[in-house]
């Protein structure tokens, strides 16, 4: 049987509208076969939260640009919490500085790729994370 | 001494796909006719520059994107940036208010006056403005799909500095096509948003007829992933669409074709850039003249400002930026541009330092008046290589405008989602290309170092500026008249609903401290709002 396959939502929360990144790793993952969402522009939090339980996604990856990356992330982990999806596997993505990365992974956040990170980085943490959930 | 075999050399594809040969020749060239395709700068078809004498006469407009905070901060750093000699300015405004949103809206939060300056009435604007005599400059609002409202606010402010609107010079960025395909502040739907711009051309064309009430923006589709020769064909797509919209209302082209500008990226292959400027310059002029009929030579030139670069820069090694930007101004002044504008070496990081945005303004000056570019016109123009190379581009830019037309046109490309597949589609494949090393990036595939932490300071967010823009929001709200903004705001409906200019009614709103979103609202009830296609 094969196995099944990885469902990953990634979303551009806020108001920011630079999705290059987010689509470009859209593409990455399809190619890597997993089953991807992309929730499209200017989502708010309680909106990404709800197609992740839609879409029953193992992974929610976040793609922020604007420097709004602390608040909506925290944002997220709060309201995962609070739906009882505490054991997806959120990722955040973007123009992201290194000093924020610490915070990041405080929250919650299980990896960052900032501007630069590699494609395949990003599809390997992936499916060594979900393996070992 | 042996001579290399041309076997042997590796072979060069453009990113437009265009094959590359070692050496060109009269041969490569001996079917362009020098008359008719290439000809005098300032005549038609204008490849070599749409003036006579370009930067001989003078030098292109040095214009840095800034914005910031508050309406006061911007206004500081406007005048600092006229100080040093800055031509123009060009202004930022923060997400919220390029949605259409005021401060106080819950979906601002966390962004108010983060990457440009928050404006919720015309009191912020007027603040931003105040002791710069805005005759004597010319301005950029970069701003979309409520364009109308910040022209509108724009020509109060001229009205309460006494200047008649018939000297007002500046540009509204208002391409709405555009930000469906990248950037992404897009509110309403397509042919709602078309429309608004059709309003303001008509408006213009009318009572500020020195203003450019859009700038058709390459820029942006190349920076989410187009090839050159998809930014042209896909800008010009965008540009003849407005143009439909305008002789809809019974305009003749030449009656506003002439105030219609674009706005271009440069990054990557020189020579690449160059023709593909050379090359749209002749291809816009054959389309206004042969297609739209226009016979003003001012109506077929194509003039844009071209620079940033932003899609070229690097995180790594982020001081090397400053030298890619020097390459980029000398691009773009070798392409023939009126304006320029570098991204600065800290923008992959932060908004631009002062020192930074002063460095890049000070990159053009050194170019503009060390290097020589000044002395004559169009130097590359009669290379072989550069003159085969903008034929083969033009060729290639109406092909693929040729593509958007058999889908049905640039409205149903974009709402069926086509250009957006096709320009996310280039963005992957150009990553892989990076990350495999087939396009080299210094400091990111080649010369890669272990790196220190980069010395860069980031613009600090003053997450007080939300609660000073909400107190002035409630203070207004208290001050105004408020049955004026209800009546103005009525009227905005009715036009809204009916096919009547809504320019003058939202003129009328701003000037009764109306807020951006309340204006905003009406159109969102009137228009609704677009439903992005998602699927890639």
């Amino acid at each position: 049987m094969s196995e099944k396959k990885i469902r990953v939502v990634i979303a551009k929360p806020g108001l920011d509208g630079h999705d290059t990144g987010a689509k470009v790793v859209v593409h990455a993952l399809k190619d890597a076969g997993m089953e991807v969402i992309y929730t499209g522009l200017h989502r708010t939090i309680e909106e990404i939260v709800n197609t992740a339980v839609e879409e029953d996604a193992d992974v929610i990856g976040l793609s922020i640009y604007s420097g709004a990356h602390l608040p909506l992330s925290r944002k997220l982990m709060e309201q995962l919490e609070e739906t009882g999806l505490t054991d997806r596997l959120v990722l955040v993505g973007g123009n992201i500085p290194q000093r924020d990365i610490k915070t990041l992974k405080e929250f919650g956040v299980c990896e960052v790729f900032p501007i630069g990170a590699k494609l395949d980085e990003i599809v390997n943490f992936i499916k060594k994370s979900v393996k070992e959930k | 001494m042996k001579k290399p075999k041309l076997e042997e050399l590796k072979e060069v594809i453009l990113e437009s796909g265009i094959k590359v040969k070692a050496v060109y020749s009269p041969e490569d060239v001996k079917d362009i006719n020098f008359e008719k395709e290439i000809g005098q700068p300032g005549d038609y078809p204008f490849t070599r520059g749409i003036h006579p004498f370009m930067y001989c006469k003078r030098p292109w407009t040095m214009r840095q994107y800034s914005g910031f905070g508050t309406a006061k901060e911007t206004n500081e750093r406007f005048k600092w940036l006229l100080e040093q000699g800055q031509t123009a300015l060009n202004v930022a405004f923060d997400l919220p208010t390029q949605l259409g949103l005021d401060s106080d809206d819950p979906f601002a939060e966390e962004e108010v006056g983060r990457v440009g300056m928050a404006i919720d009435t015309l009191k912020d604007l007027e603040e931003a403005f105040t002791d710069i005599p805005i005759n004597r400059i010319s301005t950029s609002l970069t701003i979309n799909p409520v364009a109308s409202v910040m022209l509108a606010m724009y020509l109060v402010v001229a009205e309460k500095q006494s200047i008649p609107w018939d000297q007002i010079r500046g540009t509204t960025q208002n391409d709405i096509l555009k930000e469906y395909l990248g950037r992404g502040t897009w509110i309403f739907p397509v042919e709602p948003s078309i429309r608004l711009i059709g309003d303001m051309v008509e408006f213009c064309s009318k009572n500020v007829p020195k203003f450019n009430p859009f700038s058709v923006c390459g820029y942006h589709i190349r920076e989410s992933g187009a090839t050159p020769v998809q930014e042209m064909a896909y800008a010009f797509e965008i540009a003849i669409t407005y143009i439909q919209e305008v002789l809809k209302r019974g305009l003749n082209i030449d009656d506003f074709a002439g105030r219609i500008a674009f706005n271009f990226d440069i990054h990557g292959n020189l020579w690449e850039q160059v023709a593909k400027f050379r090359a749209g310059r002749r291809l816009w002029a054959k389309i206004l003249k042969e297609r739209f009929g226009a016979r003003n030579p001012r109506s077929m030139i194509l003039r844009m400002i071209a620079g940033g670069g932003g899609g070229g820069l690097t995180i790594q090694q982020p001081e090397n930026n400053i030298v890619r930007g020097a390459y980029y101004a000398l691009i773009s002044a070798l392409s023939g541009t009126q304006t320029m504008a570098l991204c600065s070496y800290d923008e992959a990081y932060t908004i631009p330092s002062k020192k930074a945005a002063l460095l890049s303004l000070r990159t053009m000056q050194i170019l503009a008046d060390e290097m020589g570019l000044k002395d004559t016109v169009d130097p590359l123009g009669g290379s072989y290589y550069v003159e085969w190379l903008t034929d083969k581009i033009e060729k290639k830019i109406v092909k693929c405008m040729k593509k958007v037309e058999e889908t049905g046109g640039m409205v149903k490309a974009v709402e069926s989602g086509y250009i957006q597949r096709e320009v996310s589609r280039q963005a992957y494949i150009r990553e892989k290309k990076i990350q495999s090393g087939e396009i080299t990036k210094i400091g990111v595939n080649k010369y890669v170092m272990k790196e220190e932490k980069a010395d860069i300071k980031f613009h600090p967010f003053n997450p007080k500026v939300a609660e000073e823009q909400k107190k002035k929001l409630k203070e207004i709200k208290t001050q105004r008249n408020n049955s004026e903004v209800k009546d103005a705001l009525g009227g905005l409906k009715e036009a809204a609903q009916t096919s009547e200019n809504v320019m003058p009614h939202i003129l009328r709103a701003v000037k009764s401290y109306a807020t951006l979103g309340e204006i905003t609202k009406i159109f969102k009830d009137t228009f609704g709002e677009f439903k992005e296609p998602v699927g890639l």
